[in-house]
């Protein structure tokens, strides 16, 4: 359905009154919707708090195209660069399915459910040759995607350099968490996991450990490639969306703080009673976040100072089929998965 | 660690002391071991770790010398210290040639300790022969038997240089001790005098020689050869070059194996034991392992199904007595041990008290059950007995040293579960394990194997008249038969068995035969799913109609899972009597009181093919092809085993070896070894296979009523819960048991679940089925709140029950980068006092490490290493006692036991006095001790 009407381009007022607003002229009072627009390069950009939709309503030239979804079967693909572009191509998509190996395309989702997905951590009490990273698998279908090795590396010692058994990185899964977060490469050394040192642990030990924090995985790694360590003096934010540089702004020094911080909201159970509904298993003191509905985010990064690019056929967990943009698009195989942390790292 | 169960591996030597009544082993690990009576045993280990090759007790001592393959002997003493006997290296020694001498010239062959009990003589691959001193292992080198020395006034036709070549055999005359029976390769025989250092007597063999035994009295010896023969020689004095009493080839007239070993024993009525390894017509029975008796007319062929080793004749070693009088022969295969009355007709085999070969048929599970109540003790014994009947009531010939251990504290059983079907009894209470009774679940079923094709059945006119001996056969007909799950309730007698091909047999104790019928219930796992195909083998076929059981554990249930994939969980409630059992696939729960199936669950995700399939019937498959080829590989080098087969094959051999060693090593550089570092899904393989089960009475569904009921843990960290309704006891016929699912618990973490506890409100693990009615346990706390215990491969986790909410946990894998293989409640008692025992978790970890973390609060109280992380089948071997013990298998055929309790100690204790020596003896060795000290 289409709807036109007009807006004081000098008093948009707050976003809450536009979405009212938006709810009353399609006659849908209760139902939740996501709300995006054409900026001027074409792509479809989402409209969700005060300053992006005061940004939206000066891009218009004049008219402003909307495009509003229900929120249950969004479609969060379509938003991003181009995608107002390959709208016109809907068709020879649909007939040519293969069509989008050959052109992937990035997707970001809804800043609002932006979460983290990795993070470099204790910046301050660490080496600067080393790097913590944190990968979020939680509520995520995304691979950690990663694989380990034995190897050797050169420790200073006081007998002088000595060749020591080390642990490395061995391979990046394409599409992987660990390879879009950008803050792992291959040969880089795990130093720790969750805190544990791994010297003196087997292969098999350190996989299992790996394992074990897979929802909460915070690896300590001697970088390959030691040019892109963080300077502490200058501590500039990054430029081009890079994570490397940031750090959780609830970081503090203390590293038991930030390896165990959010462990216990990970490891809920999940317990059915014989209703059949299934419940998180209560805890003495719960912590009760808003629990969201959530997509997927794709987060690739052109992190070439990193020593690798991603791969251009990247697969794509979730690609869209068909698109359109006003109204409702079919979309199987979303899970509805549960997630707690809100903290947004990019 | 305190002792060492079952059969040694690799058994590579024998030897025996007459007079200590001892014997000892020794294997290719460089082990040793002594075994004299019940409860007598000694270990020992070489630092070299080199197999042993011979084995020889110095006469009249406490004292033994080894021979390794490095060439280096060894002296070991049985000393007394702090009341018992200890079994100690006193000195090392390797015999140093002339500088520039080859190898061969000290490689030792032959060795032969003097009566004298200071002199060693040692043969060589040269043909010398060097006399050393003892202890201190000092070569007195005037004394040196040189071959020019050995070919005096002999003519150049009959002998030359190379008949001296490698010493095979020295034995000391019997009644003189100063004169030696010297044995080359190549045949020829020398009777040397000490004294006077030469040669009184040559015999000139034509054979090759393989062996040599003095006849008591010392007139004639008797030698065998390597083509099958064996020759007795006269000994007197005027005849310097005897010709041969007698030639013979038992197993002539067609080629035959060699003879390595021979006895000549005397008896009272004149007619002589003659007895022999090997000789056995090479075309037909080459491949045998034999060893001939002859007395008279009565000859037999023991037919061993491995390889013998070595073997030796128990006889009067009274110095005084005029006859041998052989009452057993002592027999070390490469798999186990067997021992043959010679006194009773028929010759019946002895049934050792130890040195079982626990392996006879592969061991696929054990279960340990501690402190049996007397009666049922009793009538497994009484079952036992009835099956022994064919062997000997002999007392176990090797009785020395005396048992000073205190008797075990209680009763307890282990029982193996074996890949043919057969699940063993062995009395685990003492340093002896000891078999007691054998259960075979094979007549349940219709196998391909022909119950009547017995190897034994041979007719009255065979020859050679050969008999099979023995236990080892580890080849299985069926592998569908191996059993996988164990659980004995030991205050009702009710045994559960489950086996590879989804089997679960409920069974009761008769203490008399009995014929009838086995009813049989199906229980399809899958239920509604469908479209799904089993690749893996198909069910058991039964027996239709009734079948007869001997007295001891008969079955009267057959629930078969469908698919017959195999049995991976199994839990007995004996007084509810309900049997529950999972797979790969699911659960079930079985009512044996009313024969009914309750329900099924399948547990199985749709995705998981893998599962389906039944990938472990593949796994198996593999196994048994590599046991064939095994079976193939060690058939044929056993027919290509000569000891010294030259050397240029050895080093080939050894090149190959490096070659194949450099390849593996590049293969490992080409292809590093990676390990996928990915959280588990809902999707992984084998997430449904069924990791354990456990009964409780516990408040299931609210706090005010407790009530029966089942848990179940899986692979992919999901724990089901069930309440059941078990009818009152009066009503138990008429009603059915009903099952109703209460609760799923899903880790988040999705590590397989590996243990389930309840504890009670006094924070105690509940007791045992009956165990309360039989006022062996207080009864449990119903009042206070009940906990309940979920223990992962990766975590160890409390939640409160009835509503299900996380208390505690220990994160192990996380934190030390190890996983919980075996989880079990052990009960620790102070071995200062009797009123202080505690109950706290034994968890062995695939790093081979034993943990005990404390009930109910789950503290890390220490940590032991136990096992190599290398050793996985250890490690899956291992099964724990009620009171912190465990035992686990360090070899196919032996278990290790340990102790992680001061209070439940079970290790040999043991002490060997010197026999006094008779009055003969002293004379007789107080001339050789003359000797010595006159000639150094």
């Amino acid at each position: 359905e289409f709807r036109r009407f007009s807006l004081e381009r000098s008093k948009p007022g707050k976003f809450e009154e536009f979405y009212g607003l938006l709810q009353h002229v399609h006659k849908i009072p209760n139902v939740d919707v996501l709300v995006g627009y054409t900026d001027i390069h074409g792509d479809l950009l989402p409209i969700n708090n005060d300053d992006n939709y005061h940004k939206a309503v000066s891009t218009a030239n004049p008219l402003l195209r909307i495009f509003i979804q229900r929120k249950e079967d969004a479609d969060y693909s379509a938003f991003g660069t181009d995608t107002m572009t390959r709208k016109k191509n809907v068709l020879s998509n649909v007939l040519r399915a293969d069509n989008h190996k050959k052109k992937p395309h990035i997707v970001i989702s809804m800043p609002q459910d932006f979460r983290p997905v990795s993070s470099i951590i204790d910046v301050d009490i660490l080496p600067e040759t080393h790097r913590r990273v944190r990968l979020y698998k939680y509520g995520t279908d995304k691979p950690l995607g990663f694989y380990i090795r034995d190897g050797s590396s050169v420790r200073v010692t006081p007998h002088g350099l000595e060749k020591v058994p080390g642990i490395f990185i061995s391979r990046l899964v394409p599409g992987g968490l660990a390879q879009s977060t950008g803050l792992l490469a291959v040969n880089d050394e795990v130093l720790e996991v969750n805190g544990i040192e791994v010297s003196g642990k087997s292969l098999d030990q350190v996989t299992d450990m790996m394992i074990a924090n897979s929802r909460n995985l915070i690896v300590t790694v001697r970088p390959a490639n030691q040019r892109n360590n963080v300077v502490r003096n200058s501590r500039t934010s990054g430029s081009s969306g890079q994570s490397t540089e940031s750090s959780l702004p609830s970081s503090t020094p203390n590293i038991l703080g930030n390896l165990q911080g959010e462990e216990e909201s990970d490891e809920e159970d999940i317990i059915i009673e014989e209703s059949g509904e299934p419940q998180h298993i209560p805890k003495a003191a719960p912590s009760s976040e808003s629990i969201e509905s959530l997509s997927q985010i794709e987060l690739l990064h052109e992190s070439t100072q990193n020593g690798f690019l991603p791969s251009s056929d990247m697969n794509l967990t979730h690609s869209a089929g068909s698109i359109s943009m006003e109204y409702e698009v079919p979309e199987p195989g979303r899970k509805s998965l549960e997630e707690d942390g809100t903290i947004i790292t990019l | 660690q305190t002792v060492e169960h079952g059969f040694p591996h690799q058994p590579s030597a024998l030897g025996y002391s007459p007079f200590l009544h001892l014997m000892a082993i020794g294997t290719r690990s460089g082990a040793i071991k002594l075994y004299g009576a019940p409860g007598v045993e000694f270990m020992g280990l070489h630092e070299e770790n080199n197999t042993v090759m011979q084995i020889h007790f110095i006469p009249d001592q406490c004292q033994l010398v080894t021979l390794l393959d490095d060439n280096s002997l060894h002296l070991w003493s049985l000393k007394q210290n702090g009341g018992a006997s200890e079994l100690r290296e006193e000195h090392r020694f390797t015999l140093k040639g002339p500088p520039g001498s080859p190898p061969s010239a000290t490689q030792i062959t032959a060795v032969l300790p003097h009566s004298s009990r200071e002199l060693l003589y040692l043969g060589t691959e040269s043909g010398s022969i060097f006399v050393v001193e003892l202890p201190s292992f000092r070569v007195l080198e005037d004394r040196t038997i040189t071959s020019e020395s050995v070919l005096q006034r002999v003519s150049e036709d009959n002998c030359n240089r190379r008949s001296c070549e490698l010493v095979e055999a020295l034995r000391e005359h019997p009644k003189n001790p100063d004169q030696i029976l010297i044995g080359y390769s190549r045949g020829l025989i020398v009777l040397w005098d000490l004294q006077n250092n030469k040669a009184t007597h040559h015999f000139l063999g034509s054979q090759q020689l393989e062996n040599l035994y003095w006849q008591r009295d010392g007139s004639k010896f008797i030698s065998c050869h390597y083509d099958g023969s064996y020759t007795q020689w006269p000994v007197s004095s005027d005849n310097r070059q005897p010709e041969p009493l007698e030639n013979t080839v038992p197993y002539g007239p067609f080629p035959c194996k060699a003879i390595s070993k021979i006895y000549w024993q005397t008896t009272k009525n004149g007619l002589p034991y003659i007895i022999f390894q090997g000789g056995m017509p090479r075309a037909s029975y080459g491949d045998r392992h034999s060893i001939s008796v002859i007395h008279g007319s009565q000859q037999t062929a023991f037919d061993f199904t491995s390889r013998v080793i070595d073997f030796f004749i128990i006889f009067s070693s009274e110095p005084t007595a005029e006859f041998d009088d052989p009452s057993a022969m002592v027999v070390l295969a490469e798999e186990e041990l067997v021992v043959i009355d010679l006194k009773t007709a028929g010759w019946p085999a002895v049934h050792p008290p130890y040195l079982a070969s626990l392996h006879c048929s592969a061991i696929t599970c054990s279960h340990h059950v501690s402190n049996i109540p007397l009666k049922l003790w009793e009538r497994i014994i009484s079952a036992g007995s009835k099956q022994n009947i064919h062997y000997s009531s002999m007392p176990w010939p090797i009785d020395g040293g005396t048992n000073i251990a205190p008797d075990p504290p209680q009763r307890d059983l282990l029982l193996t579960g074996h890949e043919d079907g057969t699940v063993r009894f062995w009395d685990a209470s003492g340093v002896c394990l000891h078999l007691l009774y054998k259960l075979s679940t094979v007549r349940v079923f219709l196998t391909d194997a022909d119950p009547n094709d017995n190897m034994n059945t041979l007719g009255e006119d065979e020859w050679p008249p050969l008999r099979k001996v023995g236990t080892f056969d580890p080849y299985s007909d069926d592998p569908r038969l191996g059993i996988q799950k164990i659980y004995l309730c030991k205050y009702s007698g009710y045994l559960a068995v489950a086996g590879t091909a989804g089997q679960v047999l409920v069974m009761e104790l008769n203490d008399e035969d009995a014929e009838h019928v086995v009813d049989h219930a199906e229980a399809d796992l899958l239920q509604d799913q469908e479209g799904y195909r089993w690749k893996g083998h198909e069910k058991l076929k039964t027996r239709d109609g009734p079948v007869r059981f001997e007295a001891g554990f008969q079955p009267f249930v057959l629930v078969q899972c469908q698919p017959p994939a195999v049995v991976t969980s199994l839990a007995l409630h004996s007084e509810w009597k309900l049997v529950a059992f999972g797979t790969s696939h699911g659960f079930g729960l079985f009512d044996h009181q009313q024969k009914r199936l309750v329900f099924v669950k399948c547990t199985l995700h749709p995705s998981d093919q893998l599962a389906l399939e039944g990938p472990l019937s593949r796994v198996k498959s593999l196994k048994k092809s590599l046991r064939q080829s095994f079976r193939r590989i060690r058939r044929s080098r056993v027919s290509s085993r000569k000891r010294r087969g030259g050397s240029g094959n050895a080093s080939e051999v050894q090149e190959a070896n490096a070659k194949f060693d450099q390849d593996t090593l590049q293969e490992m550089e080409l292809a590093p070894v990676q390990r996928k570092i990915e959280a588990r899904s809902a999707e992984d393989s084998f997430t449904g296979f069924v990791r354990t089960l456990y009964f409780a009475d516990t408040f299931l569904r609210d706090s005010s009523r407790h009530c029966p009921s089942l848990w179940a843990g899986t692979n992919g960290g999901t724990v089901y819960a069930f309440c059941l309704r078990v009818p009152p006891a009066e009503r138990r016929m008429d009603e059915p048991v009903r099952a109703e699912q209460a609760k799923e618990i899903q880790l988040m973490h999705r590590a397989p679940v590996v243990g389930i506890l309840v504890l009670d409100g006094r924070s105690t693990p509940l007791p045992e089925p009956l165990e309360v009615a039989h006022d062996l346990s207080k009864s449990p706390d119903m009042q206070g709140s009940h906990q309940l215990l979920v223990v992962s491969e990766e975590q160890f986790k409390v939640f409160t029950l009835p509503k299900v909410s996380s208390k505690l946990k220990l994160k192990l894998t996380a934190l030390e980068g190890c996983r919980v293989r075996k989880v079990t409640v052990a009960n620790f008692g102070s071995c200062k006092t009797d009123d202080y025992s505690e109950n706290d978790l034994a968890v062995l970890t695939n790093l081979g490490d034993i943990q005990i973390i404390s009930l109910p609060f789950l503290k890390l109280q220490i940590r032991y290493p136990c096992i190599r992380k290398e050793d996985v089948s250890g490690i899956a071997s291992c099964v724990f006692t009620k009171y912190g013990q465990g035992f686990y298998l360090i070899s196919p055929s032996e278990f290790e036991r340990f102790s992680l309790s001061t209070k439940w100690l079970v290790e040999p204790r043991c002490i060997v006095d010197m026999p006094e020596v008779t009055s003969n003896n002293h004379v007789h060795n107080k001339s050789g001790m003359e000797n010595a000290a006159r000639k150094s």
